[in-house]
């Protein structure tokens, strides 16, 4: 009975941690741009601004949350919350330290695939149900784009599996002690990287949202509460195709022998995940929008034959004993 | 009557609602609701697949059919508008007699479930063992070889003739981007 209440403890802090980050990141990401594009940003709300998500989330309650009556309402209420809700139940797989995870599941890599694969409800109902032309266009652009780039993330992260041996995320890091799997599944990490940003419908791939053509895309008729949960479901998002990056190719937690015992494995983990956020952050600032055809085509047509093979070398590899002896 | 250990309310609660779920998928009017509802019914069966022991089947049913296949048939239906009550569409049910060719089905289906629950050797066996991916894997690879190679031929038969349709007919197409222009030219 304790250890049930000790995991509930434990669930609750870390989503109690992960909600205000992610909106913290909203005012990380508008800060680095505007240092990054030589000016400074939102900087008057407490000090260094840090607190402009605080003001944000305030203005955004005090707005009126509007249910189109054109709407199908039922799952126009429900689409937002199943994107938040899906990215949220991820983490519950994710080893943050030795001692610190949700979960173990043994399938803990599949639960993160069929999270992300569910996720895709969210967008593609919210284009639905909102009942307006550049939602459903929105939503379409997000089936399309998720579906295609969900297949060679499945593909790209089985070389993982392939060399560790485990679908559990915990054995995988335990099993990158010798070495991050980065250095054997670089091509690996890529396809997964771009897979993620696709997912997480970040620049370039945004188009489901694409501000230019599509007004807001599938979020075009939400409002207030509804609306900040789809902001915040897309910067956990970024923060959880960070933390995988890390667990699955930069070995979680650990670090090379001078540098773990400087910090503790939780502030490791923290600071590589945040590089990647940065990553992320950097990507929006200094990438164009690529044209819907050439974002499914470069998909189909250049992504996923690099992950097939990537997947057929590290097999051969495996086979040989190439990699570990 | 027995106690029911957690594990096996959790398991009856997830069968419940996979029939209340899949209930709802041929009662409702609204086909989004319906498709919705067989997502739900699909993550029930997961659950149930999990609880029995096979976590990998769990995972791969919903990253399979809820995940990937479900969404392309949500899709569809965003493109071809539909949605909303879709009774007009549908024709009225004439008479008793379309009902019975799926009751004889149903019925067959029964009798079987029937016998499985009531047989006491597949209850044996059905307590749980838990069945690893790798498990799956020699399985697949070794004695259902052929079985997975069929199934490989008729994905690859579906992508061939995907393709084929949807590729632009190659001549005709040509002709008619370079038309215009030769118009102008004249």
């Amino acid at each position: 009975m304790i250890d049930i209440l000790f995991k509930l403890l434990e669930i609750i802090i870390v989503i109690a941690l992960l909600i205000p980050i992610a909106a913290m990141l909203v005012w990380v990401e508008r800060r680095m741009i505007g240092i990054w594009q030589d000016r400074l940003g939102p900087n008057r709300v407490g000090p260094i601004g840090i607190l402009q998500s605080v003001a944000d989330l305030l203005k955004i309650l005090g707005k009126e949350d509007w249910i189109p009556p054109f709407s199908d309402r039922l799952v126009f209420v429900l689409a937002p919350v199943i994107g938040a809700v899906c990215v949220l139940m991820s983490f519950a797989v994710i080893p943050f330290s030795p001692s610190i995870g949700v979960s173990d599941l043994n399938i803990g890599l599949l639960f993160f695939l069929a999270m992300a694969s569910l996720a895709v409800y969210s967008v593609v109902l919210a284009g639905w149900a909102s009942n307006s032309k550049y939602a459903l266009l929105g939503g379409m652009r997000a089936a399309a784009q998720t579906v295609s780039y969900e297949v060679f993330m499945g593909i790209s992260v089985m070389g993982v599996v392939l060399l560790t041996g485990t679908f559990n995320l915990r054995e995988i890091v335990l099993a990158q002690e010798s070495g991050w799997l980065i250095q054997t599944q670089f091509v690996g990490f890529i396809i997964f990287l771009i897979a993620g940003i696709a997912e997480s419908h970040r620049l370039p791939f945004d188009l489901p949202e694409a501000e230019t053509e599509l007004t807001a895309g599938f979020h075009t008729e939400y409002s207030g509460l509804k609306f900040a949960l789809f902001f915040l479901g897309e910067y956990l998002s970024v923060t959880l195709i960070s933390s995988m990056s890390v667990v699955l190719f930069f070995g979680g937690w650990l670090m090379p022998e001078p540098l773990d015992s400087w910090l503790p494995p939780l502030v490791w983990f923290i600071l590589k995940v945040f590089v990647f956020v940065l990553f992320f952050i950097l990507l929006r600032t200094s990438l164009p929008r690529p044209r819907f055809d050439q974002l499914l085509s470069f998909g189909w047509k250049y992504m996923l034959p690099l992950a097939l093979l990537n997947l057929l070398v590290t097999a051969a590899f495996k086979l040989t004993g190439g990699f570990y002896g | 009557m027995m106690m029911l250990s957690p594990l096996q309310l959790m398991f009856y609660l997830a069968a419940l609602l996979a029939i209340i779920a899949s209930l709802k998928v041929i009662s409702g009017k609204n086909s989004v609701h319906s498709l919705l509802y067989l997502v739900v019914s699909l993550l029930a069966v997961a659950v149930c697949f999990y609880l029995m022991g096979a976590p990998f089947a769990a995972g791969l049913e919903v990253i399979v059919y809820a995940g990937a296949i479900l969404v392309l048939f949500v899709f569809a239906i965003m493109m071809f508008g539909l949605g909303q009550d879709e009774t007009l569409y549908t024709p009225k049910i004439a008479s008793l007699s379309i009902w019975i060719g799926p009751s004889c089905i149903a019925i067959i289906l029964l009798a079987q479930l029937v016998f499985v629950i009531d047989s006491s050797e597949l209850q044996e066996k059905l307590t749980v063992n838990i069945i690893s991916a790798k498990q799956v894997g020699a399985l697949l690879y070794g004695p259902y070889l052929l079985a997975v190679e069929i199934a490989s031929f008729l994905l690859l038969a579906g992508l061939i003739a995907g393709y084929h349709f949807a590729k632009p007919d190659g001549q005709d197409d040509h002709l008619r981007l370079h038309q215009p222009s030769n118009e102008k030219g004249e």
